[in-house]
């Protein structure tokens, strides 16, 4: 990389005052540049400075305070964990959460923002006097190696009596009479270039006579005098000629992705940080991560809660973009509870533990219609509250009508309330009510509008039809069930070719093709195992599927091309699959 | 054989393009680099042209005179460039849009030059706009017999598309890459929704992460001056000269793993094996470093 290794492996790259709300500085450490952005939640992250799409720079990437959006194809990476979040190409598509940019560990002290290049280099930053509020000097760039900087910087004084009291690797600390009175960081860019950056110690904040202002004004010039001098001696240096350092990305992201991908299954482990009554009869679970950063959730996306009771249930993410110290949930209590939703709500408690799938996301929000509409029922509010609060961040047109038996129940009223005018309430109206309402709301469909449903099932049957008699195109008409209400039937007996595997299965009457096809050694990704979420869905090659689901549309269920291995059977003897 | 820095024998048997000729005052001399080297080249008063390399007139290069430009070879070049038939069409309006000099490597701007998914960010408002961002099902075919990469059926919403449109419409694009460093791409004209406007970029490669990009329009255009018609697509490349700048490795990495594509990036994909399976080193990172 350079031909400087320090013994430290953490420096300072930018001056907190760098990362200023919703810029991007661009800082350089060892060799390597990069992106330095602060989020509206106050959160610093340090990445590599380059999109791992084509490779242009993060630097001048828009900062919209939740996400970076590149400047070449709009993708958004997500504050904290930089996962792509959003492909404007491909809308229908939920980016696969190992499109990730690559990210540094960070830690904001004395004024500075400081990284490391190595991966779980524990923190061994130098420890720098704490009397008073530390005043970071504007940095200086030298062209020259850091070690010679160093080496000029020992007499440094500035006319201010300063003496050099100690030093340390790239680091210089100066007293003046018996207090600490400046510390030095020369933070090694590259094999040409430093950055000198110093911190004040005990300068009060008000101070008639030394002003801050003058004091750094007199600094900024004492330093420039240092850096005319180390370069004029040196004379030009010929920047090292670096080949360009690329990591090599997995397999996986390298190939051109498929149509669709599914979720992949994994666990979390999370801590109920708050829990609260987020409406009536709905309890709102704040979950954050036992360490580290938790995976960002697109919205749409819903994770598998396993409950301490063995139930393992999926609740929708309510999270806003770039939101991603915890997962926020909101769970109605299910009269006829089979452990679930019960057992959230009386046995889980702030501060116990449980175990998060990573999200998956199954009803996409695709962001390239004109108008969005998106109509809640009841809890079913959640997934849709999330894409509200996406839309208008991005400020793209929308509403969000949410029906509901009482202003109680509404739930999140207080993510409602930043939503403003787009929400619109409806409130205690009967099934007939209901139906005439939602004719109001689909009347004229016209092309650039597309809509998301997500409530009780007769609610989206409805809603369905209403937007059918209303011209509505299917593909327009996104929707997300709960649960499948259907009587599944699961007596018929068939084979099952997996054609990529080379395998034929027989699926006996009581058992599921997801059952049949992970017996014979076929991993395949699940949640609901009920037809309502979509994570275990399978491409038909061949074959007269009978669907049985909940997440596939009309025109989807007649062209036979895709089933949910869950709950689909089988018309026809045998049925060819992608797997 | 005399020696050059640029030591892919590929790129050295390319015609490059020099300059514009109706840019190019005649009778007298000019110079510019390509590949590195300083190159001399005039248009003697009785016709022709001629190329050679500074400080060595007696041993001329070949050139070529082709889509009203100027092209050279350091090597030996196959006989005629790929042909582009529409711009001999005698109602075309053909003309040098703009000489552009870019801090990137040639098959950078190539992708640039195939990209559609980029319209919306970076021509906001013309060439797309949010948030009408989806990049359809589009055909990529490598022709064998041709040697060159072609994309059809590539569609996208255009607020303005060329400087002869008043509304946004869908468009049509097809984009051929007839030469590593060289992409011609067809439009449907907003004068003749029959008929296709050319744009072709012909990239001058200065050294490996510089070029001069110049910019011919073939276009159906009745109503606009010259200027207008430049002004526009000079707009549009002032748009991407800061992405390409910031892109990083400014050679275009062949790896397959060194970058992200998506489905959207399938004519991009075909392109860097299309330049890989011809063994071009210059511009690009090679594969397998």
């Amino acid at each position: 990389m350079t031909s400087i290794q320090p013994g430290r492996a953490w420096h300072p790259v930018a001056s907190s005052g760098d990362a200023v709300v919703r810029h991007v500085f661009q800082g350089r450490l060892l060799g390597r540049e990069l992106a330095v952005w602060r989020a509206d939640d106050g959160y610093v992250n340090v990445w590599e400075n380059r999109c791992l799409h084509r490779g242009v720079r993060l630097s001048i990437a828009v900062n919209d305070g939740r996400e970076l959006k590149c400047q070449y194809h709009g993708w958004r990476y997500s504050n904290r964990t930089a996962e792509c979040t959003y492909i404007p190409a491909h809308p229908a598509d939920a980016p696969a959460r190992t499109i990730c940019n690559r990210t540094f560990a960070v830690v904001e002290r004395h004024g500075l923002v400081w990284t490391t290049l190595e991966l779980d280099r524990p923190e061994d930053l130098p420890v720098l006097p704490d009397d008073g509020r530390p005043l970071a000097l504007r940095p200086i760039t030298v062209a020259a190696p850091a070690a010679q900087v160093v080496d000029a910087l020992r007499s440094y004084d500035a006319g201010e009596d300063l003496r050099l009291a100690a030093e340390a690797e790239l680091l210089l600390r100066f007293d003046r009479g018996t207090a600490p009175g400046l510390t030095i960081l020369v933070q090694p860019s590259d094999a040409t270039t430093s950055v000198v950056r110093g911190v004040l110690h005990g300068v009060a904040v008000v101070d008639r006579d030394r002003p801050p202002l003058d004091l750094l004004r007199l600094h900024n010039r004492a330093l420039n005098r240092v850096r005319a001098r180390v370069e004029s001696d040196l004379g030009p240096l010929q920047a090292e000629q670096q080949e360009p350092e690329l990591e090599l990305l997995s397999e996986e992201l390298a190939e051109l992705p498929p149509l669709s991908r599914p979720g992949r299954s994994a666990s979390l482990r999370v801590r109920v940080e708050r829990k609260w009554p987020a409406g009536a009869d709905v309890a709102g679970f704040a979950l954050a991560p036992l360490a580290g950063h938790l995976p960002a959730a697109q919205p749409g996306a819903h994770v598998d809660v396993h409950l301490p009771n063995g139930c393992v249930r999926q609740y929708s993410v309510v999270n806003a973009p770039g939101e991603g110290d915890r997962y926020v949930l909101g769970v109605k209590r299910e009269p006829d509870s089979q452990g679930g939703s019960s057992c959230l709500h009386d046995v889980v408690r702030e501060g116990d533990v449980l175990a998060v799938s990573e999200p998956r996301n199954n009803f996409p929000l695709r962001r390239d219609a004109e108008h969005t509409l998106l109509v809640a029922g009841g809890i079913g509010a959640t997934p849709l509250l999330a894409m509200a609060q996406t839309l208008a961040h991005h400020g793209l047109d929308h509403e969000l009508h949410y029906f509901a038996q009482t202003e109680d129940h509404l739930a999140f009223r207080d993510r409602l309330a930043t939503l403003g005018g787009s929400v619109r309430r409806h409130l205690g109206l009967d099934v007939a009510a209901t139906k005439a309402r939602l004719g109001e709301i689909l009347a004229g469909y016209a092309p650039g509008r597309q809509v998301y449903l997500c409530g009780p099932g007769p609610m989206i049957e409805a809603a369905r039809e209403v937007a059918a008699q209303c011209g509505w195109p299917v593909e327009k008409v996104h929707f997300e069930y709960f649960k499948n209400a259907q009587e599944i039937d699961k007596e018929s007996s068939f084979e099952v070719a997996l054609a990529r595997s080379c395998l034929t299965v027989k699926v006996l009457a009581g058992q599921t093709i997801l059952e049949a096809v992970r017996e014979a050694g076929v991993a395949m990704p699940s949640s609901c195992e009920q037809g309502a979420c979509g994570t275990c869905l399978a491409r038909v090659i061949e074959g007269e599927p009978i669907h049985q689901d909940v997440y596939l549309n009309d025109a989807e269920k007649a062209s036979g091309e895709a089933i949910m291995t869950c709950v689909s059977r089988s018309a026809s003897p045998r049925l060819v699959l992608d797997l | 054989m005399p020696t050059f820095l640029c030591t892919d024998p590929v790129v050295l048997n390319l015609w490059h393009p020099l300059a514009a000729i109706a840019e190019t005052a005649p009778g007298r001399d000019h110079t510019t680099t390509l590949l590195e080297e300083q190159i001399a080249y005039a248009l003697p008063p009785d016709g022709g042209a001629r190329a050679w390399r500074q400080g060595a007139p007696q041993h001329p290069l070949p050139t070529l005179v082709r889509y009203g430009y100027l092209w050279t070879s350091l090597g030996t070049p196959p006989e005629d460039l790929f042909s582009i038939p529409e711009y001999d069409e005698p109602d075309r309006r053909n003309m040098n849009a703009s000489t552009i000099g870019v801090h990137v490597s040639a098959p950078r701007a190539i992708e640039n030059f195939l990209d559609m998914a980029h319209f919306p960010f970076v021509h906001t408002d013309v060439l797309g706009s949010e948030p009408h961002t989806e990049v359809v099902e589009y055909g990529v075919d490598v022709s064998a017999e041709r040697d060159e990469v072609r994309a059809t059926r590539c569609r996208m919403f255009q607020p303005k598309a060329s400087a002869s449109s008043a509304d946004g419409a869908e468009v049509e694009y097809v984009y051929r890459v007839p030469h590593p460093y060289c992409s011609v791409l067809y439009k449907t004209s907003g004068d003749d929704p029959d008929r296709q406007d050319v744009i072709a970029v012909f990239l001058q490669p200065v050294d490996q992460e510089h070029v001069r990009a110049h910019l011919l329009l073939s276009v159906l255009d009745a109503a606009h001056e010259d200027k207008e018609i430049r002004n526009f697509q000079q707009s549009i490349f002032g748009q991407d000269k800061p992405i390409l700048e910031n892109q990083f490795p400014k050679r275009l990495p062949l790896d397959p793993r060194s970058e992200t594509p998506i489905r959207a990036d399938k004519s991009a994909v075909a392109y860097r094996r299309w330049l890989s399976g011809k063994g071009i080193t210059y511009g690009v990172i090679p594969a397998g470093r």
